[in-house]
């Protein structure tokens, strides 16, 4: 299955990826063909087999809900890059 | 042309558990901003997801209260998104194998019909944080104490054909959620949102017209509101020539229309990828059955039970049995009065008027159960009339004591002495000689004017089983 130029900018702008013109003739290419390689297995027969959703053969362990964070915002806080009132700053959000 | 509206409900119910769906962040409401946000909240690097079992249990809980399928394997999915109050970048959530499969709730309509209305699934997933549009010098403000608290997302079949029913559904999904205690319910909080999809066709047409989604919507007045308007607007739209575009709306309560939200913010591909940091979450019938044995009693049962056990009316039985707290409290006043009748009409009477009065919930009431349950004694033994209960509940509303407490002190205490009535009723007699001779010439309608006369004279504190006795007598003379 090969992609055109289009999906892959609209892919990449999904996913908040910039793409040099220069990379963009190779980038195509190279997803095309991880796709062939998808569609390759999508020819194998799964007739029951069951959908595999994580590889190991191990099932959720759970926990008990209790609290168990203490308020560390402080220490979270020094490391971003703009905060204030215990906010988190973020590039403004356009509503 | 006649229209018919198809509307199927996204509600948004946050679980009242202590700790958030994948951390041990508090999800207590109402924190300082960001006090309540750990590491896994915040989606720093390494810091992995573990799923807490009370939100399992809680959505389990659900599934077998509306009757559904309880998936034994479910799994959790990543939908991928870029908005600053989501940190990862995606929301966990569940996408081919939900918790909860398809169930059925039965709503009441207006005429007192019944409709069944079909639930396609219910799933787990986490709540994002909070974006403050505020201006922070220019910037938005992130508070994630909500980021990671567990939502079970319950999404209806297309089964509802008007606002109004669309209210009914809503209202009965927040009863069951409240009476099994998953969430508190609080709509003014954000424990419960909900999203609409509405469309139109033609009626007699089969296929589904063109739906638009209606976002967020808070409250139950909102949501009939926000409804008919966007139902109104297909219909303008369509009868104009013109043709609805599939898109998401918000609601704009003040100004009572929806409008578009650009789409482009949210494009609707999500690229759902199973979430490789949990594992599938499997439970048994044991656990199943563990779940299903500390269900309490559903609003449905309850009200077949109330009809059975105390001889309520449809009517009464189902206002009562609305919500697990007026159900509770209505028991607990039967209890203490041991008269089920009485304590339906006082609790939907008196109390429910004195609440709507002082904009109070019934778990606030500064009436407890049982105080009202010995005032409803104080009827039975005749120290009060049904008449001056009413004002001795108001003074006991107001915290002004025990029904006997203020009984006492106000002098309210039925007069049964008949010899005391009798000489009243013989004052009134003697006062209105031309009333008496109407009355023995056939004006038998004039029996209410005397009694009204001897309760007046007495402040409303005769026994009136005795003024009517009394009265009757000496007026045949």
């Amino acid at each position: 299955m090969s992609l055109d130029r289009s999906q892959v900018e609209n892919v990449a702008q999904l996913a908040r990826l910039q793409v040099s013109e220069d990379a963009m003739s190779e980038t195509v290419a190279s997803l095309s063909s991880i796709l062939d390689l998808a569609d390759q297995l999508q020819k194998i027969n799964t007739d029951g087999v069951e959908p595999l959703s994580n590889p190991l053969d191990a099932t959720a362990r759970l926990r008990a809900d209790d609290v168990t964070e203490s308020n560390q915002r402080d220490a979270y806080q020094s490391i971003a890059p703009s905060a204030t009132d215990g906010l988190y700053l973020v590039p403004k959000v356009i509503e | 042309m006649e229209w018919e509206t198809v509307i199927g409900l996204e509600i948004h119910v946050q679980l009242s558990t202590r700790s958030k769906i994948f951390s041990g962040s508090s999800t207590q409401y109402g924190a300082e901003p960001n006090t309540q946000a750990s590491l896994v909240d915040l989606a720093m690097p390494g810091a992995l997801p573990v799923f807490n079992e009370n939100a399992l249990r809680k959505a389990v809980a659900f599934g077998l209260a509306i009757d559904a399928h309880i998936g034994k394997r479910s799994v959790f999915d990543r939908k991928n998104y870029f908005y600053p109050d989501s940190p990862k970048g995606y929301q966990i959530t569940q996408m081919d194998e939900p918790i909860v499969g398809l169930g059925e709730v039965d709503i009441v309509l207006d005429d007192g019909s019944t409709r069944t209305i079909g639930v396609t699934r219910a799933h787990l997933e986490e709540d994002a944080g909070k974006s403050l549009h505020e201006d922070f010098e220019g910037m938005t403000g992130i508070d994630l104490n909500r980021a990671g608290t567990p939502l079970l997302e319950i999404v209806s079949e297309p089964d509802l054909r008007s606002a109004k029913e669309a209210v009914a559904y809503l209202k009965k999904i927040h009863s069951i959620v409240t009476y099994i205690g998953i969430s508190d319910g609080n709509m003014a909080e954000g424990s419960l949102r909900c999203d609409a999809n509405v469309s139109i066709r033609p009626k007699g047409q089969t296929e589904f017209g063109t739906r638009t989604e209606i976002k967020n919507i808070n409250s139950f007045k909102f949501v009939e509101k926000a409804i008919n308007v966007e139902v109104q607007r297909h219909i303008d739209v369509i009868e104009d020539g013109g043709t609805i575009t599939q898109e998401t709306r918000l609601y704009d309560a003040d100004k009572n229309e929806t409008r578009s939200m650009r789409s482009k913010e949210f494009a609707n591909d999500y690229r759902y990828f199973p979430e490789p940091d949990l594992l599938p979450v499997e439970i048994d019938d044991a656990y199943i059955q563990d779940v299903r044995d500390h269900l309490p009693e559903l609003p449905d049962a309850k009200i077949e039970r109330f009809k059975a056990d105390y001889s309520l009316s449809d009517y009464d039985a189902t206002v009562l049995a609305a919500s697990r707290a007026m159900a509770d409290y209505f028991e607990a006043v039967v209890d203490v009065s041991k008269d089920a009748k009485l304590a339906a009409n006082w609790c939907m009477g008196e109390l429910a008027g004195q609440l709507n009065r002082y904009e109070q919930e019934i778990s606030d009431s500064p009436v407890s159960a049982a105080d009202l349950g010995l005032l409803i004694q104080r009827i039975q033994d005749n120290t009060v009339s049904n008449k001056i209960a009413k004002t001795v509940f108001e003074a006991m509303f107001r915290g002004e004591g025990s029904a006997d407490e203020i009984i006492e002190a106000q002098g309210l205490k039925q007069v049964s002495d008949s010899g005391a009535i009798e000489a009243m009723i013989d004052e009134v007699i003697a006062a209105n000689p031309g009333q008496v001779a109407d009355y023995r010439s056939g004006k038998d309608k004039l029996f209410g004017f005397f009694v009204g006369q001897v309760m007046k004279a007495s402040k409303g504190q005769a026994n009136p089983a005795q003024v009517n006795d009394i009265l009757k007598s000496k007026l045949q003379g």
